[in-house]
């Protein structure tokens, strides 16, 4: 399993929502589908796993953003690796996580 | 022989389930199913609180200031602090603090100074790097990561694997091979510091479990002093050797702890759930398996207790040991899967913890030695030199 997530980036639309499950997994949104602007979890306390978060995303923030997504029974440990990884490689945390989310976070170096 | 506990230890023991009851417990309810750890403020709350009950550091020697208690009363309390959710890989959300690498214990002076201490003090983390992608349960044959002296320094190349806490750890130690011809006799322990030039944590390996995630390491022409060797230059098995046979007893007892409190929940659960216009109670099918709980659950305790009354006795327990691991591991897996059938389309939900302990369950028949590796250590004792 590849430590980045680089699946094709997906416009976030009302469509693409209905379309998703109700899973557990990871998300990544992007503002220009490039840049990773936040890194997301979707755990047993989503009462509608990646379709209710990413629906409420859509809801929150409005069309115009990218999402990809990785179904993954494990999202804690599959977030602390997207989230150590993209520190990794860009320095710092992605934009839209809170600062609160680098506390405690390891150390990666991935090649 | 006597089964009885001391009043002492019924005084601790019952301290500390209230304390697993009446403060963990009621903390899961805000936290993540998988959650390993405590917010910063209910861990520093709860942390005092054990400091006050004297029970801070229970694995630290008394001469480094731990609270001197013996290992059969260690083995009772390892067995409360792991019911709840956690309670397999983060027994109280760490907050009785820990002893860090045992193995420390036997550093010189100097190691003592930079490394111990501060980890005792808990200033530096630490991991321990053993596996390597080539094998776990066989380290004398398995190590393939080199070290090489030049000078002062050791340069070390390699890679391990399942190595828990390196990413967030401020050294650890690595196992490496320093003469290739001498099988476990060539095997080299060193604390590296985790911000060594070539060292890297690759990735996080994702199993089961879902507190206290591996990682892979790789080194790459990474230095080290050789004033980090710890222990002799070739000893290094002895030293991993050690630390093995000794995690056999609280790791055992980790399981047990979940087994009973999976049984607890079983009971409870069958006294109040009607079928058919019965309790499930009544059902003999339930019956059985709830009594089969109860014998796996004693039988695995009773055999980890007894490991532990001898390694407080000072007597060889090894083979007492890897039958508590086999035991445990083994019976705890089935308690909790037969509690998970009792409690139907429920028990498999993340809304009860039976989900967490079937999976991380599992991998005690693995970690910390294989199941058949432990069957080969006892079988190598009754059957003596024949099967060396």
């Amino acid at each position: 399993m590849a430590v980045r997530l680089d699946k094709p980036w997906r416009p976030l639309d009302t469509e693409a929502v209905a379309a998703l499950s109700g899973q557990l997994g990871v998300y990544q949104l992007s503002d220009d589908g490039a840049a990773v602007r936040a890194i997301v979890r979707v755990d047993a306390r989503s009462l509608f796993g990646l379709r209710g978060e990413l629906g409420r995303e859509l809801a929150e923030r409005g069309e115009g953003l990218f999402f990809r997504l990785e179904v993954n029974h494990q999202p804690r440990t599959r977030w602390l690796e997207l989230m150590m990884a993209h520190r990794a490689d860009h320095g710092r945390l992605p934009e839209w996580n809170p600062p609160e989310d680098g506390e405690g976070l390891g150390r990666l170096s991935p090649a | 022989m006597d089964l009885s506990l001391t009043d002492e230890q019924k005084l601790i023991v019952d301290q500390v389930r209230r304390f697993v009851r009446e403060e963990v417990v009621p903390l899961e309810d805000g936290l993540d199913p998988d959650a390993d750890s405590l917010p910063p403020e209910d861990h520093e709350r709860l942390a005092g609180r054990v400091a006050e009950m004297g029970l801070y550091g229970l694995d630290i020697p008394p001469e480094f200031g731990g609270p001197d208690v013996d290992i059969v009363t260690r083995t009772l309390l390892a067995i409360e602090m792991s019911q709840h959710r956690a309670g397999l890989y983060a027994p109280c959300y760490n907050v009785f603090g820990g002893a860090g690498l045992a193995q420390m214990f036997e550093a010189n002076e100097d190691q003592k100074q930079r490394f111990l201490h501060p980890m005792l003090r808990g200033e530096k983390k630490t991991f321990f790097g053993l596996t390597e992608p080539s094998g776990g349960s066989d380290p004398a044959r398995a190590i393939q990561t080199r070290a090489v002296r030049d000078g002062d320094e050791w340069v070390i190349n390699g890679a391990k694997m399942f190595i828990s806490g390196a990413d967030r750890a401020d050294f650890g130690l690595v196992f490496a091979r320093t003469d290739p011809g001498k099988g476990r006799a060539g095997v080299t322990c060193f604390i590296v510091e985790t911000n060594t030039p070539g060292f890297h944590v690759r990735r996080i390996v994702h199993t089961l479990r879902a507190a206290r995630y591996a990682t892979e390491l790789q080194f790459e022409d990474m230095r080290v002093p050789h004033a980090n060797v710890l222990g002799e230059v070739n000893g290094g098995f002895a030293i991993a050797n050690d630390r093995v046979s000794r995690q056999r007893i609280p790791y055992a007892a980790t399981c047990i702890g979940v087994a009973i409190k999976a049984q607890e929940l079983a009971v409870e659960y069958a006294k109040i759930r009607e079928t058919f216009g019965d309790k499930l109670a009544h059902r003999q099918g339930i019956q059985w398996m709830v009594v089969e709980n109860e014998i796996d659950i004693r039988q695995a305790l009773w055999i980890t207790l007894a490991a532990a009354d001898k390694a407080r006795r000072g007597e060889p327990f090894r083979t007492d040991s890897a039958l508590a691991k086999i035991v445990a591991t083994e019976a705890s897996g089935r308690v909790v899967d037969r509690a998970m059938q009792i409690h139907g389309g429920y028990g498999v939900t993340k809304d009860l913890p039976f989900e967490r302990w079937y999976r991380e369950m599992r991998i005690r028949r693995i970690g910390e030695g294989p199941n058949e590796v432990q069957r080969h250590i006892v079988a190598r004792d009754l059957f003596g030199s024949s099967l060396r």
